[in-house]
C-alpha cells in the first residue's frame, strides 16, 4: 500500500493510507493522527481519523496546504508504515441489537427498487453473497465477535464498526445501488465491511439488518450516560463494541428504560494494543468480553 | 428588542459562520451557505464578524421589529419592503419599532439574508448559533422559523446607522449559468477520462433535491473505470472504503446524479468523490435554484488559493470602507 495525499478544495487535505480496509491500514492512520494532534501544528483546524484514511481541515491562511502535506509525510515516515506498537486506552461497550426486526423490515421492503436484489430482504442478500447457508448462520456471524469503531461521522454520533476477526471471517456487502431517502432511527446497517447504527432518521445507503433499542444520539442529554459524558453522542473513535442479540422482549425492556430516562450502557475499560490483537485475535476478544460481562 | 415572525417564508433559519471542531464526530459546519452575503450584511449593520443572521430561501419571511434598529438585506435579488415601501438591497436601512419587513417575488439568486444590528440572540450550541435541522440543534429551537416565533436580538453592534452601501461593482450578479470552480481529485481516478471531461463539459441542471445538505444535478451519464474492488468498499462501481467527505465535495452515486455536499451535509461515507468545489464558490452555488444550469470549471490548488485570497482581501476592504 502506498499513501496517497490529495487536496479536498482549499480547506481539506485527504490522506488515503490504502484503498482497501484492513486493521494495519487503520492503525497507521490512527498512529499518524495521534501524532499530528500531539504536535498541534498552527493552521490544523480539525483532524478526522477514518477507516483506512484520514482528513485534515486546514486554514490555508495560516499554513499552506502543500506545507501541511509535507508535515504529514514527515509524521508518516516517523511513525513508520504499519506501526501498531502502541496502546489505546479505551472501553468495550455492550450494545443490544435486534436483528431481522419488524421496523427496518417495513422500511427496506419499500425501497426494493433501489436494491441489488429486489426479490428478497437485505439479510437474505447479505447471507447469500457472503456464502452462508441460512440467514440465521449469517446473523450468528455478525454477532459472534466484537467490533472496533474505526470512524465516526456521517451524522453526529454514527460509529463505523469493523469486526475484529481475521479477514477470511469478515462480512462484506455493497451499499444500495441508490441510497434510500428514509432510514429509521437506530437502524443497524451494514455497508462495505462496516456495521453502523444510524443515530437519527434520515437518508442512507447501507443494507438494513436490524435495530438497536438504545439511543446513540441524545440532543437533550436526557439519558444519564450522555449527561455524564457531557456529549450528545455516546460513542467515541476507538471504542470496542460488542453487539449482543436481543429478542423483541429484550428490545422492549431497553425501550422502557429509555422512556424512564434510566438507560445505562454496560462498559468496561480496555487497553487495546493493535499488535497484541493482530497476534491473537480470538484470545484478545475473549479477554475483552470476559472483562465486560464478568 | 426582538423580531416577531409573522410568516417564515419557505424555510428561514438562524445562521452564523458555522460550528467548527466537531467534524470528526459527525457535526457538519452548518452556517450561512452564501458566506459573502452573510458577512457583508453584518458589516453593513455594524456587527462583528460572526453575529447570527437570518437565511431564507426562494420566499422571504415577514418579520415585525419591536424596537428601532438597523437592518440590511443581502444575497438574492428579491424586492424587500418595510411597511410596503421598497427598501434598497446591500444597504443598511433604519427600521422603526412596529415596522414590518416583507419580500416580493424572487428575481435572481435563491437566498436572501437579513442582518440585524446586534445579531440574532439564540444560545450557542457546540460553539455556534447556526441551525442544524437534521438533528434539531442550534438556531431557534433547532428548527426553521415558524409563525409566532419571537427572536431576541443582541445589543453589541458598533455604531449602527442607515445609509451604508456596498458599491455596485461589489454586488455579486446571478448569471444564467453559474460557474463553480472545482479542484478535481480525491477519487476522480474512478471515472473514465471521457466521463471526467463530460463532467466539466456539461451544463448541469439543478434538480428539486437542492437544499442546505447538498445540491443534486442531472445532465449526463458518467462511467466508472472497471476495477478489482478493494476490500471494504463494497461491489458497486461507485463504492469506496468509507472515508471523510470535504465540504463542497462532489460524488456521483450511480453515475447519473452528481451531488455537491454543502454545509449541512454528511461528514463521511462510501461513495466515490471526484473533486471539491472551492470554498468561495459555495456562495455562488447557494444562489442557484432548481432548474438553473451550472458548470464546473477545473482549477488547480494555486488558483483555488488565489481565489480564496482575493475574496478575503475584498471582504477586508469592504469591512473597512463600511465601518
Amino acid at each position: 500500500m502506498e499513501t496517497r495525499y490529495d487536496h479536498g478544495g482549499d480547506e481539506f487535505v485527504y490522506v488515503e493510507i490504502d484503498a482497501a480496509m484492513s486493521l494495519p491500514a487503520h492503525f497507521t492512520s490512527l498512529a499518524i493522527t495521534r501524532q499530528l494532534a500531539a504536535e498541534a501544528i498552527d493552521g490544523v483546524e480539525e483532524i478526522c481519523p477514518s477507516n483506512a484514511s484520514y482528513m485534515v481541515r486546514v486554514d490555508p491562511d495560516r499554513i499552506h496546504p502543500r506545507d501541511l502535506v509535507r508535515e504529514l509525510q514527515r509524521i508518516e515516515s516517523e511513525v513508520g508504515a504499519g506501526d501498531d506498537d502502541f496502546t489505546v486506552e479505551t472501553r468495550i461497550v455492550d450494545v443490544p441489537i435486534m436483528l431481522n426486526d419488524p421496523w427496518t423490515h417495513e422500511v427496506l421492503m419499500r425501497f426494493r427498487d433501489r436494491h441489488q436484489d429486489p426479490t428478497g430482504t437485505d439479510l437474505d442478500y447479505g447471507a447469500r453473497i457472503n456464502g452462508y447457508d441460512s440467514t440465521d448462520a449469517f446473523v450468528d456471524a455478525l454477532a459472534s465477535s466484537p467490533y472496533l469503531v474505526t470512524m465516526m461521522g456521517f451524522v453526529p454520533g454514527l460509529p463505523w464498526c469493523f469486526q475484529l476477526v481475521p479477514r477470511e471471517r469478515q462480512v462484506e456487502v455493497p451499499k444500495y445501488v441508490r441510497p434510500r431517502t428514509e432510514t429509521p432511527e437506530r437502524a443497524f446497517g451494514f455497508g462495505g465491511a462496516f456495521a453502523v447504527i444510524y443515530p437519527v432518521k434520515g437518508a442512507g445507503g447501507y443494507q438494513l439488518f436490524g435495530s438497536a433499542p438504545a439511543p446513540i444520539f441524545d440532543a437533550a442529554m436526557e439519558q444519564p450516560d450522555f449527561a455524564e459524558q457531557d456529549s450528545v453522542v455516546f460513542f467515541r473513535h476507538g471504542d470496542v463494541i460488542n453487539f449482543r442479540r436481543v429478542d423483541e422482549a429484550g428490545y422492549d425492556e431497553v425501550r422502557e428504560q429509555v422512556a424512564d430516562k434510566q438507560w445505562r450502557y454496560r462498559t468496561a475499560p480496555v487497553e487495546f494494543s493493535p499488535r497484541r490483537f493482530l497476534d491473537d485475535p480470538d484470545g484478545t476478544n475473549a479477554a475483552m468480553l470476559e472483562g465486560l460481562y464478568s | 428588542m426582538s423580531i416577531l415572525v409573522h410568516d417564515p417564508g419557505l424555510e428561514t433559519t438562524v445562521q452564523d459562520t458555522g460550528r467548527f471542531g466537531h467534524y470528526a464526530i459527525g457535526f457538519p459546519p452548518s452556517g450561512a451557505l452564501d458566506s459573502f452575503a452573510y458577512h457583508v450584511g453584518n458589516a453593513l449593520v455594524g456587527n462583528a464578524p460572526g453575529a447570527a443572521a437570518l437565511e431564507a430561501v426562494y420566499l422571504g419571511p415577514t418579520l415585525e421589529f419591536t424596537a428601532d434598529t438597523v437592518i440590511a438585506v443581502t444575497g438574492a435579488d428579491i424586492p424587500a419592503t418595510l411597511d410596503g415601501e421598497v427598501i434598497p438591497l446591500w444597504e443598511s436601512v433604519a427600521v422603526r419599532a412596529g415596522q414590518t419587513l416583507a419580500f416580493g417575488q424572487l428575481a435572481g439568486g435563491a437566498r436572501p439574508y437579513v442582518a440585524v444590528a446586534g445579531g440574532i440572540d439564540v444560545p450557542e450550541v457546540y460553539g455556534s448559533r447556526s441551525t442544524y435541522t437534521l438533528v434539531g440543534m442550534g438556531g431557534f429551537a433547532g428548527r426553521g422559523l415558524a409563525a409566532g416565533d419571537e427572536l431576541a436580538l443582541g445589543d453589541d453592534a458598533v455604531a449602527p446607522r442607515a445609509g451604508r452601501r456596498v458599491p455596485d461593482d461589489a454586488v455579486p450578479v446571478h448569471p444564467e449559468v453559474a460557474e463553480l470552480r472545482l479542484l478535481v481529485g480525491l477519487h476522480s481516478y474512478r471515472l473514465t477520462p471521457d466521463s471526467l471531461e463530460r463532467f466539466t463539459d456539461t451544463a448541469w441542471k439543478v434538480t428539486p433535491d437542492a437544499n442546505r445538505v447538498g445540491y443534486r444535478y442531472r445532465g449526463a451519464e458518467l462511467e466508472f473505470v472497471p476495477r478489482e474492488q478493494p476490500f471494504g468498499a463494497g461491489s458497486d462501481p461507485a463504492n469506496v472504503t468509507d472515508c471523510g467527505y470535504p465540504v463542497g465535495s462532489v460524488q456521483v452515486p450511480g453515475g447519473v446524479e452528481p451531488i455537491v455536499l454543502l454545509q449541512d451535509a454528511v461528514t463521511g461515507g462510501g461513495y466515490a468523490t471526484l473533486g471539491t468545489v472551492v470554498s468561495v464558490d459555495r456562495d455562488r452555488l447557494a444562489q442557484t435554484k432548481t432548474g438553473d444550469r451550472t458548470r464546473f470549471v477545473p482549477v488547480d490548488l494555486d488558483e483555488a488559493l488565489a481565489i480564496r485570497h482575493d475574496r478575503t482581501a475584498q471582504l477586508e476592504r469592504l469591512r473597512s470602507d463600511l465601518s
